[in-house]
């Protein structure tokens, strides 16, 4: 019972926040940084007691821009690490994602959603800052963002992104809301060897033969830390493979095209959706995170009522997965994306379905989730 | 069988705390599906707040109130904000001594003075235990049994006997009368 | 012919030459550095240089060390994730007083107050040089810049008061005209446990220098030269650079206070050794339901 202090493996009732944090763990974060910041500070406060206990550290940063800083500069000293936050706060630390991705600095960072702009509504539902997880730091990149529905899926997602991070040496970011946060369900903790856990991939090259950006497997380089005698440059400045910071045109054009087809040729593996009732569906509800529970639910009372109607849930939502709605697209009379934002993921949605069927969509400013109702009655619009 | 349950009172009369043990005994010790969200205002004590709980015997996908079967009410300002949304066959648990509660709930209602029963016992913040009890012999959801297994593994050594004779005191409540 | 530089195991001299200008005091900040810790015979491999953005930024770059060349103001916080991570590693943050103090002050503040084991070097030539030479927080009053055009109307900071009022246990200040007293400063600050300040002044004589008078480097050794005063034992709240006047240069404090990973493994660590098994007995029964 007591091993070594990683959660136990049973059925637990917990928040989401929790059950993240606990997930966190046995992925193997051993360090976290992190500022106050509602719905998120759970993660915060649970870490502050579990990472401790399992020989790893805790620090509560002066901002969210440190707090990212101090993710990174730990990950180079040879830990895993995250951080964890909300809207506000994920503005704060966009800058810094950037250096993630151009370092390829593998790191998990959680945006628990809640109502924006601005300090906009700090202990109510949002899913307004998923075009931000995807272009909100400057210049051209890719990166992978995953979106839970659930307790018990902010568990597995968590330890999905360490392990995305360490393979594709990216910032994971995990966009859950302030639903999924803060709702306390079952969650069934699987014993440690059950889980496949990513470890980050050290090189075997001795100092001298190593180059600390050479591609190797899926155009991902091996890495190394501090300490270990590579004596690494790793800056955020356009660099060449052995760090050295070159600006100048040739540089940009073998880094960057190299940074982004790590995600791009590796497109197909990224691809995470689940679909309910989509073998006969005229209409398809598409929705992620706590929406996603909505539209299954509606689905439900469509059935009821004879609709034929199905859901497509966004579990990886960048990369978007172009292919998977295209399909739907091809074989459906319309799409109803449901997100609560004002239209964010539906012009993807839009862009991916090409014109094969009616995209429609349904918003929400936030601060609450759809009505089931409202929904239903647009996709009865739809058949009309 | 979905049950859907509206607890509501003020900041620090235990009230996320009972809804958590609800949940907690119908997933854990009953093996069902449940669902707790909550909702509180920016004051750590004194706000309206209010915990939902739905057990059910499959998933749960929409975790909001539709239809609430269950209202626990221990103050007047959220029997108010809530008392609307419950159905006409709903049950309403009222804390005697801070609810008063209108004409039209009359075939609804089932009283017990929890925070009095609670003050007797030696701690007002245990009036939730005494309602949860009440709650358990009243409406069948979940189990006295489930129940005390749920507290005892949340409270620390040290508060669970005061928690389950806070608990039983509640089960074993005589009802005067079904007002 | 084939020359090698003296610290040729310390440079990456595939890297040079520098880009600093004729004249900046940043390449003696670095000799120095190097002076230390060739002395010093520290472990290279143990020891990681952080710079944030600007002139003073490359400097982690040209050190044949693990370095890391971070984002403009964030030395500090990246430098205490690594430090944490790996509390073997002598972590040495260099970089300049824009960087440092203007965008990174926050850091700099709360690194200093929770007594980080960082050795943080700031190369102070008053004023943003990579940008083109605009006035910073460190700019004296009345000295022209390229944003302050009449003369700088904002009060400066004055860094040895500041670390020291904020908790760090070592704090000097020379120009890079004392650099064997430099030397000794960086040699004191990386053995010491917690956070160690050390302000560098440095002439510019591109920006700083050409917009106030003073239009060569020698020009402003010169001046550094003429100006400077050595007291350790000075009031550091009276120590301010003035436009044209006094520098006050020593070594200002040397004392010990427990650091934040000392406090973290007495506090933290043991804590939770003491008390983790009963922690997890302590709940009346034990859950084993699956």
């Amino acid at each position: 019972m007591k091993n070594n202090h990683l959660p136990l493996s049973q059925s637990h009732f917990i928040n989401g926040n929790e059950a993240c944090a606990e997930a966190a763990l046995l992925a193997g974060c051993r360090f976290f940084a992190g500022y106050p910041i509602t719905p998120s500070t759970e993660i915060a406060e649970h870490l502050a007691e579990r990472l401790p206990e399992v020989g790893g550290i805790f620090i509560q940063m002066e901002d969210e821009i440190a707090s990212m800083n101090a993710v990174l500069g730990a990950v180079w000293g040879g830990l895993k690490g995250m951080s964890a936050t909300s809207g506000p706060g994920f503005s704060l630390m966009m800058e810094n994602i950037g250096l993630a991705v151009m370092t390829e600095t593998p790191c998990v960072v959680v945006d628990v959603q809640r109502g924006g702009p601005s300090t906009g509504l700090a202990t109510l539902v949002g899913q307004g800052d998923m075009m931000q997880a995807r272009w909100g730091s400057h210049g051209s990149y890719e990166i992978i963002a995953l979106c839970p529905s659930s307790p018990q899926e902010f568990f597995y997602q968590t330890i999905q992104a360490f392990n995305l991070s360490e393979k594709f040496r990216v910032p994971v970011l995990l966009m859950a809301d302030e639903m999924v946060g803060h709702m306390s369900e079952k969650v069934v903790i699987p014993p440690i060897e059950k889980l496949e856990i990513y470890p980050r991939r050290y090189t075997l090259k001795p100092p001298g033969e190593y180059k600390v950006y050479q591609r190797a497997e899926n155009g991902v380089p091996e890495m190394v830390k501090a300490g270990d005698g590579y004596r690494i440059h790793v800056t955020g400045t356009t660099h060449d493979e052995r760090g050295y910071p070159f600006m100048n045109e040739e540089t940009q054009k073998e880094l960057i095209p190299r940074l982004v087809d790590k995600i791009r040729k590796n497109h197909k593996e990224l691809i995470d959706t689940k679909e309910f009732f989509t073998e006969d569906a005229e209409v398809v509800l598409v929705g992620y995170g706590i929406t996603a529970r909505t539209l299954r639910w509606v689905a439900h009372l469509a059935r009821e009522k004879n609709l034929k109607v199905g859901v497509l849930k966004l579990n990886i939502v960048w990369p978007f997965p172009d292919e998977v709605v295209l399909n739907l697209a091809k074989k459906v009379k319309a799409l109803v994306v449901c997100e609560i934002n004002m239209g964010q993921m539906v012009r993807e949605v839009e862009r991916a379905a090409k014109g094969f069927c009616e995209v429609k969509f349904m918003g929400h400013p936030g601060g609450g989730m759809h009505s089931p109702t409202d929904i239903l009655e647009a996709v009865q619009q739809v058949k009309a | 069988m979905k049950t859907e349950i509206r607890i509501a009172g003020l900041g620090g009369q235990g009230v996320i705390l009972a809804g958590y043990i609800l949940g907690k005994t119908a997933t854990i010790y009953q093996n069902k599906h449940a669902t707790l969200t909550q909702s509180y205002g920016p004051e750590s004590r004194g706000s309206a707040c209010s915990a939902c709980v739905i057990i059910s015997d499959e998933e749960i996908f929409y975790p909001h109130l539709t239809n609430t079967d269950v209202g626990i009410f221990m103050s007047q300002d959220g029997y108010h904000k809530f008392n609307r949304e419950a159905k006409d066959s709903a049950l309403l648990f009222l804390d005697s001594d801070l609810v008063k509660p209108e004409e039209k709930d009359a075939g609804k209602l089932l009283f017990i003075p929890a925070t009095q029963i609670a003050e007797k016992l030696g701690k007002k913040i245990v009036a939730n235990m005494v309602i949860l009890g009440f709650l358990a012999r009243h409406s069948g959801i979940v189990t006295l049994e489930a129940l005390r297994e749920a507290v005892g593994s949340i409270v620390s050594k040290k508060h669970l006997e005061l928690n389950l004779k806070a608990l039983y005191q509640g089960y074993n409540y005589q009802v005067e009368k079904v007002r | 012919m084939n020359f090698q530089h003296p610290y040729s195991e310390l440079l990456r001299t595939d890297r040079l030459p520098h880009i600093w200008c004729p004249g900046c005091g940043l390449g003696i900040a670095l000799d120095s550095f190097c002076m230390a810790i060739a002395e010093m015979k520290l472990p290279l491999d143990k020891l990681a240089v952080i710079s944030g953005i600007g002139c003073s930024g490359r400097i982690a770059g040209y050190l044949n060390v693990d370095s890391f060349h971070t984002t403009h103001g964030r030395a500090i916080p990246f430098a205490t994730g690594l430090h944490l991570a790996n509390p073997e590693l002598n972590v040495v943050v260099f970089s300049g007083d824009g960087d440092l103090v203007g965008i990174g002050g926050n850091h700099l503040i709360h690194a200093a107050r929770r007594n980080l084991n960082l050795k943080v070097f700031c190369v102070n030539n008053f004023i943003y040089g990579m940008t083109g030479g605009q006035m910073g927080p460190t700019t004296p009053p009345g000295a022209i810049s390229a944003t302050s055009p009449f003369g700088n109307i904002e009060y400066a900071f004055n860094l040895p008061h500041l670390a020291a009022s904020c908790g760090a246990v070592y704090v000097a200040r020379w120009t890079v005209l004392d650099i064997l007293k430099l030397k000794k400063s960086m040699q004191e600050a990386l053995n010491k446990k917690g956070f160690s300040f050390i302000e560098i002044i440095s002439p510019c004589p591109t920006l700083y220098g050409r917009f106030n008078n003073q239009n060569t480097g020698v020009e402003m050794m010169r001046y550094f030269k003429t100006h400077t005063v050595h007291n350790p034992k000075a009031n550091l709240s009276e120590i301010e650079i003035s436009h044209g006047g006094q520098i006050v240069v020593g070594k200002f404090l040397d004392i010990e206070r427990p650091t934040f990973m000392e406090l973290y493994r007495k506090v933290v660590q043991e804590r939770v050794k003491r008390t983790l098994d009963e922690k997890y007995e302590e709940k009346a029964y034990p859950q084993e339901h699956t």
